[in-house]
């Protein structure tokens, strides 16, 4: 039996260990707001924290997260980051937004005023086939306060 | 009298309204009647307003685009409106959300569906004062009588609105552009906060009680059927209860679900894990030796072949002849090649659907619900108004999702197993099964004169046709010929395009732009290297090219036909001058490993120029700092959302130019995630995107496709001026620039 929190909450799991976070997350929790995109670690849809770090649920073993503290977009309340979002009409489609958002939560955690090169380093492993990476950009900027 | 009673959950409409909750068909309960003047619109007696929204959202925004039309019209606050997405249902007209379509053809059924309710209003008022209705006018969600000043909410007045006749077409009043509150101004989202917050609902995401979840091994070269399948394997792993066959589709395509051996589980990585442990033989059939490198040689020599013409002005021949002969006139010949390109929408086909007494109901993310209901019921045997297509949000579609194959799958897996199933692709399948956009090779030729005019131009392409998917011996362009072919806009005296055979053993489709995509690369390109040769400043040469301001004539099916939508190549000349302005064109210079590109083409009628910006460093790597777009799409009514949809473009435009390319060995596709298919991430993204939108109140048109089409061109024609390297065949990163 597998035990972990999730979004302050715990929870069991007595499936097979080897599950990735995501599907436990979407399937059996139905917290559908994180995403499959690619299931390798390509594209970060289904980017999540554990522990307050950003990983790729799909790469995340119900096993490694045993016992570990998720947070999900669905458990993210208010964040200066979702407000930026808005405020800049991020999203098109939308599907790709909660990695993008965990990701940004993820950069502005560990470098708060962060620039051009941090931004791009952080999120190209978060793809958007939309293309609103620009919009993105400055959403960071706007919710770390620096200057676009 | 035409009053109409709808019995709705208090929810809305379709009881999928309110965010987050997923409310199912099959929830339903009878509850408070609506006014409902019109498909589109309806009133509750508190007054609440709901409008329809039939258009699927993939993230161009129509979802607010189009009820802001009926909103402005009936004059509520947009705040006040509730926005429900349609089931599939031919009462709302096309819901095909295809071809840059939406606003084109839905701005006026919208304004007529708000200036329908708001006379209704008016005249319900002025029925209840006794004066008369001229004297009433609708405006923020009240009736004023003008000559007194008197006021009544719309919401007192539902009922007496909902008994009188529903008014003709010449009846009505249309605010003038002054009055809009919405059209032509910014609007957030109707799902903003619900993406920003995880709650938005998906295809992916959509959930029916006692749902089993299957994934599907499908033949890896196409044609292909199961010779024996040993699934002992894979009923082992935990969560999976069965497996289940599918038959193989027959040509044509269509839409037809591929076939294969499902596993079901459940949970979505149980059914995926118990599809690996398949064993599954193939009787591959004759598309099994299939090459894409072989294939381009073929599609190259059929270009370099006269092939069928699609439009001849002059005499082409003639004038070769005459410049080969003729001192001072110059011939060139040049080839172009753009590969197969996959849609790679983040989120994966992916459908629920149950088959219960004859009926299905599904849930999914469909460009096209009406498509959806005629293809299931044919793949399992009913009529297409027992088939109901809810609509979710669609995580990207790009023309992928207009093809609704994998609902067919999930309701025939449904009416095998008795359960509601729900089907989701994984990144490979997507990759391997897709739709392609098609590859083309294209042949330009072109005499030119002492200052590098041409006097003659011949173009010919070679691609493998959509219509191959809905006729097995379809081999030339149908619809494709007017996306950047027959409708040249250049003032040439002798001008043929022809169109060479080709046929492929894949699925073809629509990707956005579609063939504009390898003809403005074609035309875009070969007009830069005409203007290189001559050694011309661009801008000037592609003015001088476009001649003078005139109306181009595509009667007789070439390019469109529309009478609303000339082809004005004064628009087409004034985009690029805007870009060039925008961009500062005159003050910028190529060279030493930074260029500036430019091109311009009409597609969903709309006119479009794009200066593209590029850094090419020591080791051939590029970099877009800057893209400027001159945008002439008619009237705009969301040009927040326009300027999205130009920004998104300029990347999807990217990854075409630069990264995409999808290859076939022994008949299998080659790539299968984006390791190996990739797309433009943040840094390979153009960094800055300005999009210039040309105020104008001609008819709307396109906004969702029309940006893809000039990247390429631009980008390459960028990367000659800062390098000198001439791409002509995409994608840019397997070329040498250094």
């Amino acid at each position: 039996m597998i035990e972990l929190r999730v979004n302050g909450t715990a929870k069991k799991f007595d499936g097979d260990v080897d599950m990735p976070l995501l599907w436990f997350l979407r399937d059996v929790l139905e917290l559908t707001g994180t995403k499959f995109g690619c299931g390798l670690g390509l594209c970060g849809a289904c980017t999540v924290h554990v522990n307050g770090a950003a990983v790729r649920s799909c790469q995340t073993t119900m096993k490694a997260a045993a016992g570990k503290s998720v947070t999900t977009i669905e458990g993210l309340a208010h964040h200066p980051v979702q407000t930026a979002w808005e405020h800049g009409n991020v999203p098109q489609c939308g599907y790709c937004q909660s990695g993008q958002i965990m990701q940004a939560v993820a950069l502005l955690k560990e470098k708060p005023k962060p620039t051009d090169k941090d931004i791009d380093d952080i999120m190209q492993g978060n793809i958007c086939r939309c293309g609103t990476y620009q919009r993105i950009r400055a959403a960071i900027k706007t919710a770390a306060g620096v200057r676009a | 009298m035409n009053r109409v009673e709808l019995v709705v959950s208090r929810r809305g409409f379709l009881g999928m309204f309110s965010a987050g909750a997923f409310v199912l068909a099959t929830d339903l309960k009878a509850d408070a009647p609506i006014w409902q003047p019109n498909v589109y619109l309806g009133m509750e007696s508190s007054g609440v307003v709901t409008i329809v929204a039939h258009r699927s959202e993939m993230g161009t925004g129509i979802k607010t685009a189009l009820p802001m039309v009926a909103a402005d019209e009936l004059d509520v606050d947009f705040k006040n409106v509730r926005v429900e997405q349609a089931i599939g249902d031919a009462k709302y007209g096309s819901q095909d959300t295809d071809g840059s379509n939406s606003i084109r053809s839905f701005y006026e059924p919208l304004r007529i569906a708000g200036a329908t309710a708001r006379l209704m209003l008016e005249r319900a008022a002025a029925a209840k004062w006794a004066v008369s209705a001229a004297e009433c006018k609708g405006r923020n969600e009240q009736v004023v009588h003008l000559p007194t000043g008197r006021k009544i909410a719309y919401r007192e007045l539902v009922t007496q609105a909902a008994s009188q006749a529903v008014p003709k077409k010449d009846e009505l009043t249309y605010k003038s552009p002054a009055e809009y509150r919405y059209i032509g101004k910014a609007q957030p989202i109707v799902d903003l906060t619900d993406i920003c917050t995880g709650k938005a609902v998906f295809g992916i995401d959509a959930k029916m009680p006692g749902m089993v979840y299957a994934s599907i091994e499908r033949s890896p070269v196409m044609g292909g059927k199961i010779a024996s399948v040993d699934d002992s394997e894979a009923r082992k792993v935990t969560g999976v209860s069965q497996t289940v066959t599918l038959d193989p589709l027959k040509p044509p395509y269509g839409f037809q679900a591929l076939g294969g051996v499902a596993v079901i589980a459940d949970n979505t990585w149980s059914a995926m894990q118990g599809r690996k442990k398949l064993k599954v033989d193939w009787d591959l059939g004759a598309n099994a030796g299939f090459d894409s490198g072989a294939f381009k040689k073929t599609l190259q020599d059929s270009a370099r072949q006269p092939g069928k013409v699609a439009r001849n002005v002059g005499d082409v021949d003639g004038e070769f002849a005459k410049a080969e002969s003729t001192k001072g006139s110059n011939i060139h010949e040049v080839e172009y090649y753009v590969p197969m390109l996959a849609h790679a929408p983040m989120e994966p086909p992916a459908a629920v659907a149950e088959f219960k007494d004859g009926k299905v109901i599904a849930w999914t993310c469909t460009q096209n619900p009406q498509a959806v209901q005629a293809t299931v019921a044919a793949a399992v045997g009913i009529k297409p108004a027992d088939v109901t297509c809810h609509v979710t949000l669609l995580g990207g579609g790009f023309g992928r999702k207009s093809k609704p194959d994998y609902v067919a799958e999930a309701a025939l897996l449904s009416k095998k197993i008795g359960k509601p199933v729900k089907v989701v692709w994984s990144r490979e399948e997507d990759i391997h099964f897709d739709y392609y956009h098609s590859v083309a090779a294209m042949y330009m030729k072109a005499a030119t004169d002492a200052k590098g005019r041409p006097t003659a131009w011949l173009q010919r392409s070679a691609f493998p046709p959509i219509e191959m998917m809905f006729d097995a011996t379809a081999k030339y362009g149908g619809s494709e010929m007017a996306m950047g072919w027959n409708d040249l806009p250049y003032d040439i005296p002798n001008h043929r395009a022809e169109n060479g055979p080709a046929t492929a053993p894949v699925r073809i489709g629509w990707m956005r732009s579609v063939a504009n995509i390898f003809h403005a690369f074609g035309v875009q390109s070969f007009t830069d290297e005409l203007a290189a040769a001559a050694n011309r400043d661009r801008v000037e040469y592609l003015l001088e090219m476009l001649g003078s301001q005139r109306v181009i004539d595509l009667a007789n099916g070439r390019g469109g036909g529309d009478q609303r939508y000339p082809l004005d190549v004064g628009r087409l000349r004034h985009v690029v001058e805007l870009a060039a302005e925008k961009s500062e064109w005159a003050k910028k210079k190529s060279g030493a490993g930074h260029g500036f590109g430019i091109a311009v083409h009409r597609s969903f009628l709309s006119y479009i120029a794009a200066v593209v910006e590029v850094e090419v460093d020591a080791k051939g790597k590029v970099k877009i700092p800057r893209v400027d777009f001159a945008v002439d799409a008619g009237m705009v009514v969301h040009p927040e959302r326009v300027t999205a949809q130009f920004e998104g473009a300029a990347v999807f435009g990217t990854s075409v130019a630069m990264m995409g390319e999808i290859t076939l060995g022994d008949g299998r596709v080659q790539q299968g995630n984006f390791n190996n298919y990739p797309v433009a991430r943040m840094p390979e993204a153009p960094l800055m995107t300005h999009v210039h939108i040309v105020p104008s109140s001609a008819a709307p048109a396109g906004v969702g496709e029309p940006g893809v089409p000039v990247m390429a061109p631009a980008i390459c024609n960028a990367i000659f001026a800062a390098t000198g390297k001439r791409v002509r065949d995409l994608p840019v990163r397997k070329q040498k620039l250094v």
